[in-house]
């Protein structure tokens, strides 16, 4: 039975030093030691949150990044093709006006050849009509070297003509 | 019994009888005499000495101060201003003078600085030092991780804060009751496992003394119905969801409330008193084996003295868990009752159930 029988004395000393404790402990030990763990806790939070938003962040600009990256791979495909087009028209052009320049270039070439064939040709009768002429004027010369024989000839020659 | 004539057969058999019986064990007195409170703390038995700490008694009877040491009631044969230990009924192990009729009466109050008190305070200084100790380390290592005895400790600061103070409070009050709730657990944790210890300082029942678990269920008690709202009153007074002829005209279950709200820090009391008193009994009834045995013959009490050491043993290790059990039992359930008291209306699951 005594078991159950609460000391009086107990009880007040109890109360008593319970009490101290629980003011003291409050006092000093829980309040800081609360604070300090809600501080980390507070502080490991935002980390945590700034480290969630760095990543987010990064991950936009990455789809930015690529985003930059497909429009700058179209520009550089359209320049390239606008290139491409400008090289074929250059090039038909510079073909187009080489084979005129050519075909001019024969035709003056023609020209030149016809003009001076003709000129050689004519250079070439004249030649051979001065020879002819000093060849026909030394025959003449050597026909012609006795009176007889001129006589004879420029009677013949007047017949040939009385006759026509 | 010097003036005894020992030449006289008959004095000399009743001298031989008396030896007997004061060497003869008792386990029950021994097993209560361990886990109730005393004037002293007697810490060990060499031979015939006795080897105890004498406590100051503080005796207010009949409109006077009493005050004097433990030990002189052994210096006078057990009796000193005319109070003695009492050792049967239920006054037994308190101390008492004999009133005109010869009857055992307990003096008006009792102040004494008994066992139990020197290890309250013993465990309140203990208590005081480490957390303050703890509290320190927090403001030196500001914002860093926990070490030494901090980081033993954190978890389970954390534990009562969060599975017990704001699980049962909720998340708008509970920081209020968390330094009480931290205080009760812990001081219940270190006196359920300071009573393990068979030794000084440790040995002491506390937890197990029902005046110690009462002022327990008393702060639970009073800070509960100190917090208390509208609400918890209305409850008890009207319960909702409560058919009306369970009030009127019997008002049964204002009744049945009402008693609840003594019988919830009466069942703390109880329950923790109980449980550590319970296992205090049972390892002390293992060991008495030995001498019950060993009485009847020395090589019995060895044999026996091999099971008995594994049972207490095994004893002493649910008795740790036990420890930790009781602790969070009783933080638990006063967070509970914090929470019930503090909590909101809230009409619409009422109406419901309606």
């Amino acid at each position: 039975m005594s078991l159950i029988n609460p000391g009086f004395g107990l009880i007040i000393w109890m109360t008593l030093a319970f009490g101290i404790l629980l003011f003291v402990l409050a006092k000093f030990a829980w309040k800081p030691i609360m604070a300090a763990l809600k501080e980390r806790e507070d502080s490991i939070e935002n980390a945590l949150l700034a480290a969630e938003k760095a990543q987010q962040a990064m991950e936009e600009l990455k789809l930015g990044n690529e985003k930059l990256m497909q429009e700058a791979q179209i520009e550089r495909d359209t320049i390239l093709k606008e290139a491409r087009k400008l090289k074929d028209v250059i090039l038909n052009e510079a073909r187009e006006k080489s084979i005129m320049e050519t075909k001019n270039m024969i035709q003056s070439a023609r020209e030149q050849i016809t003009t001076d064939k003709n000129a050689a040709l004519a250079e070439i009768k004249n030649t051979i009509a001065s020879y002819s002429i000093s060849i026909a004027e030394k025959i003449l010369r050597e026909e012609l070297k006795d009176k007889s024989r001129q006589m004879a000839y420029a009677e013949k020659l007047l017949k040939e003509t009385s006759l026509n | 019994m010097a003036q005894h004539d020992h030449k006289n057969p008959v004095d000399k058999l009743e001298k031989w009888q008396e030896e007997i019986e004061q060497e003869d064990f008792k386990a029950g007195e021994m097993i209560i005499e361990h886990i109730t409170d005393s004037y002293e703390w007697h810490i060990i038995t060499v031979g015939h000495t006795h080897v105890s700490i004498p406590l100051p008694v503080m005796l207010y009877d009949e409109g006077e101060f009493h005050f004097f040491m433990s030990s002189e009631l052994h210096h006078n044969n057990g009796t000193y201003q005319g109070y003695f230990v009492s050792d049967e009924g239920f006054n037994s192990g308190k101390l008492v003078r004999k009133d005109d009729a010869g009857a055992e009466i307990r003096p008006d109050l009792d102040f004494s600085f008994t066992k139990n008190v020197l290890a309250i305070f013993f465990s309140v200084f203990l208590l005081g030092f480490i957390f303050i100790s703890v509290a320190n380390s927090y403001k030196k290592r500001k914002g860093k991780a926990p070490k030494g005895l901090q980081s033993l400790l954190e978890p389970i600061i954390i534990f009562v804060r969060d599975d017990i103070a704001r699980s049962s409070i909720g998340e708008k009050r509970y920081e209020r009751y968390t330094p009480f709730l931290l205080t009760i657990f812990f001081f219940i944790l270190i006196n359920n496992l300071l009573g393990i210890i068979p030794f000084f300082p440790g040995g002491a029942n506390i937890t197990g003394n029902i005046g110690v678990t009462g002022v327990l269920a008393a702060f639970t008690f009073i800070i509960t119905t100190y917090s208390a709202n509208k609400n918890y009153w209305v409850h008890i007074v009207n319960a909702p969801g409560v058919p009306w002829w369970l009030k009127i005209p019997v008002p049964l279950m204002p009744i049945v409330e009402i008693m609840g709200v003594f019988t919830k820090p009466f069942v703390l009391m109880v329950r923790l008193f109980a449980n550590m008193s319970a296992g205090h009994i049972i390892i002390l009834g293992f060991i008495s084996l030995i001498f019950i045995f060993g009485e009847i013959s020395q090589g019995l009490g060895f044999g026996v003295s091999i099971v008995s050491v594994g049972f207490s043993i095994f004893m002493d290790v649910l008795e740790i868990l036990v420890a930790f059990i009781q602790a969070y039992v009783f933080t638990l359930l006063s967070a509970l009752y914090f929470g019930m008291a503090t909590e909101e209306a809230h009409h619409s699951s009422e109406t419901i159930n309606h």
